[in-house]
């Protein structure tokens, strides 16, 4: 294939997903609007208010950044993981894979749909923030790049737990078991200067405690972690990931027999 | 010439031990209509699914248009359009969107795929439900939805695998007319299929497989030469309560109206009419027993130890 053509199929694939997506809007962008919403009214005003500040910022303020960022989350794996999976168990995964377009387009395609609706999402939750406070951007650079990058990682992340998964369960296991605990245990809520020592040191191993103090870091200009090591890991974990997505759509593991 | 379709010692044995296929060789030449047969299980599909890539081959080589699919994989796959046994589209999306995406994946932009999909669309009577959803096909318009998409960007080589299954007979004509077509403007065909007459009627070369073996790869014409009988059922004018003797031929009364004969392919139909006539009986028409190919197709079977 061209330069040229592989653009095409790239767009193609990429359309696709939005379109996907798109359709089901109600499904897909409109309940972490809800969710978010009522971690605001809960966390944000009722409890909050009886919390105090949090690394000199009321703690409405400071829990916003972990709430995007967890939309972004939830949301680029999701979307990737039923759509790969959907695509496979429907059979119509085999559209792409008899067409000449190469596994990178295909995991370049699936995960831009990913990012699209993760970031779709981010910025639909940045807007019912903005209902509960004012937003203070400190440096917009890394905003937008450790948004990007997180999104990318946990398209990524959902594509390889597609091509694993055997059934509709499959799908589930890894969002509920080991995301949706690891978002929590990533500093949303708290800071980890305020935890014990030896959790302080486990909290460490949270690949999203990096990217949530990153994120936090562009709005309110604090953070437990340093940026470059935020950066650093990030970088990381996406290249390993897409290196073994890769091999595992060259060897056909999951989707040729 | 380049063959379209070249296998050698073609192997595959699946994760659980099961021998699909044990080393089957043939060439599908360019331009031909060629059909692959074979029972249930017989390695047909695997065979297919490997050629598209859908299925990674344990040993032996494929090229197509003589394109190595391990070392030049992109262009033999830029040659080829599939059209599965199983439906294989996202019943979820729009007609129109199914075949558009499909020549995206190759590379086809955008404007020259919208046009190209009008006209797939309209060779195969889908244009009128480009909007609806693939869902809301009927078996038959499902059929000709994956066939629309498989020819969006113009193969070299169509595969069918079974495309006619399940379709009723109006249709399938229909695409009997199809495919014809498009194999006179130079696509080379290859079929699977369960109706036998399907292969006799379409195909010009025949292979069959049977439990992972190639058992016959040949012409359907020099084939059918090798049936030395066959039986043929006669429906006669008055109803007989009993069939005279003619001892030249091999003749059975079915019912009262009905009579089966078995002509050696060295005797002539004339003959038996000559006999008949002789005692009176009138044969008002006459057809097959059986599809010829078919004959064939359980005869050889059989030879390979696969009666069933």
């Amino acid at each position: 294939m061209t330069p040229q053509q592989k653009i095409t199929a790239y767009r193609t694939i990429l359309t696709k997903e939005i379109l996907r997506f798109g359709r089901i809007w109600i499904q897909t962008v409109i309940p972490p609007m809800i969710t978010t919403a009522l971690y605001f009214v809960i966390f944000g005003k009722l409890i909050g208010s009886q919390i105090g500040d949090m690394e000199g910022f009321r703690y409405m303020e400071f829990i916003i950044p972990g709430l995007i960022m967890m939309a972004v989350i939830t949301n680029s794996y999701a979307n990737v993981v039923s759509s790969f999976y959907s695509s496979k168990f429907q059979r119509h995964i085999e559209e792409m894979l008899v067409s000449p377009v190469p596994n990178y387009i295909i995991i370049l395609g699936f995960v831009s749909g990913g990012v699209a609706r993760g970031i779709t999402c981010g910025v639909a939750v940045t807007f019912v923030s903005l209902l509960f406070s004012p937003l203070h951007i400190h440096n917009l650079t890394v905003i937008v790049s450790i948004i990007f990058l997180t999104a990318v990682l946990f398209s990524l992340a959902g594509l390889i737990n597609a091509v694993y998964a055997k059934s509709f369960d499959d799908i589930s296991i890894v969002p509920t078991f080991v995301l949706t605990p690891l978002t929590y245990l990533g500093g949303i809520f708290y800071s980890i200067t305020m935890l014990p020592g030896f959790w302080q040191n486990a909290s460490m191993a949270n690949p999203i405690l990096y990217m949530i103090n990153a994120f936090r870091y562009g709005f309110l200009g604090v953070s437990d972690i340093s940026l470059w090591a935020s950066y650093g890991i990030s970088l990381g974990f996406i290249a390993a990931l897409y290196g073994y997505s890769l091999w595992l759509l060259r060897t056909g593991k999951g989707i040729r027999t | 010439m380049t063959a379209a379709l070249t296998i050698r010692d073609l192997r595959k044995t699946y994760h659980n031990g099961h021998v699909a296929l044990k080393g089957i060789s043939l060439e599908v030449k360019q331009g031909d209509f060629f059909a692959l047969l074979g029972p249930n299980g017989a390695g047909k599909t695997t065979a297919i699914g490997i050629v598209a890539s859908l299925v990674n081959k344990t040993s032996g080589t494929v090229s197509i248009f003589g394109h190595d699919i391990d070392t030049d994989l992109t262009a033999a796959k830029s040659c080829i359009g599939l059209v599965p046994q199983e439906f294989n589209f996202n019943q979820f999306e729009p007609v129109e969107e199914i075949v558009a995406n499909q020549a995206g994946y190759y590379g086809i932009a955008r404007p020259e795929a919208r046009q190209r999909t009008e006209t797939c669309l309209n060779r195969l009577g889908l244009w009128e439900k480009r909007r609806g959803m693939a869902r809301e096909l009927s078996g038959g318009m499902k059929r000709r939805l994956m066939i629309a998409r498989a020819l969006v960007h113009e193969p070299k080589l169509l595969i069918l695998d079974e495309p006619t299954a399940g379709v009723d007979i109006e249709i399938r004509r229909s695409m009997w007319a199809f495919l014809q077509e498009i194999n006179a403007n130079g696509t080379t065909i290859i079929l699977t299929t369960h109706y036998l007459e399907e292969a006799e009627r379409l195909c010009r070369n025949v292979a069959i497989l049977d439990e992972g073996e190639l058992i016959e790869n040949t012409s359907t014409r020099r084939l059918l030469n090798t049936l030395r009988m066959e039986t043929f059922v006669l429906d006669i004018g008055q109803p007989l309560a009993q069939l005279p003797a003619i001892p030249q031929h091999e003749v059975r009364l079915v019912d009262e109206c009905t009579i089966e004969a078995d002509i050696s392919r060295d005797k002539s139909l004339n003959e038996l009419f000559t006999d008949l006539s002789a005692h009176g009986i009138k044969v008002l028409s006459m057809r097959n027993k059986t599809n010829r190919l078919e004959q064939l197709f359980v005869g050889l079977l059989e030879n390979n130890g696969n009666g069933r």
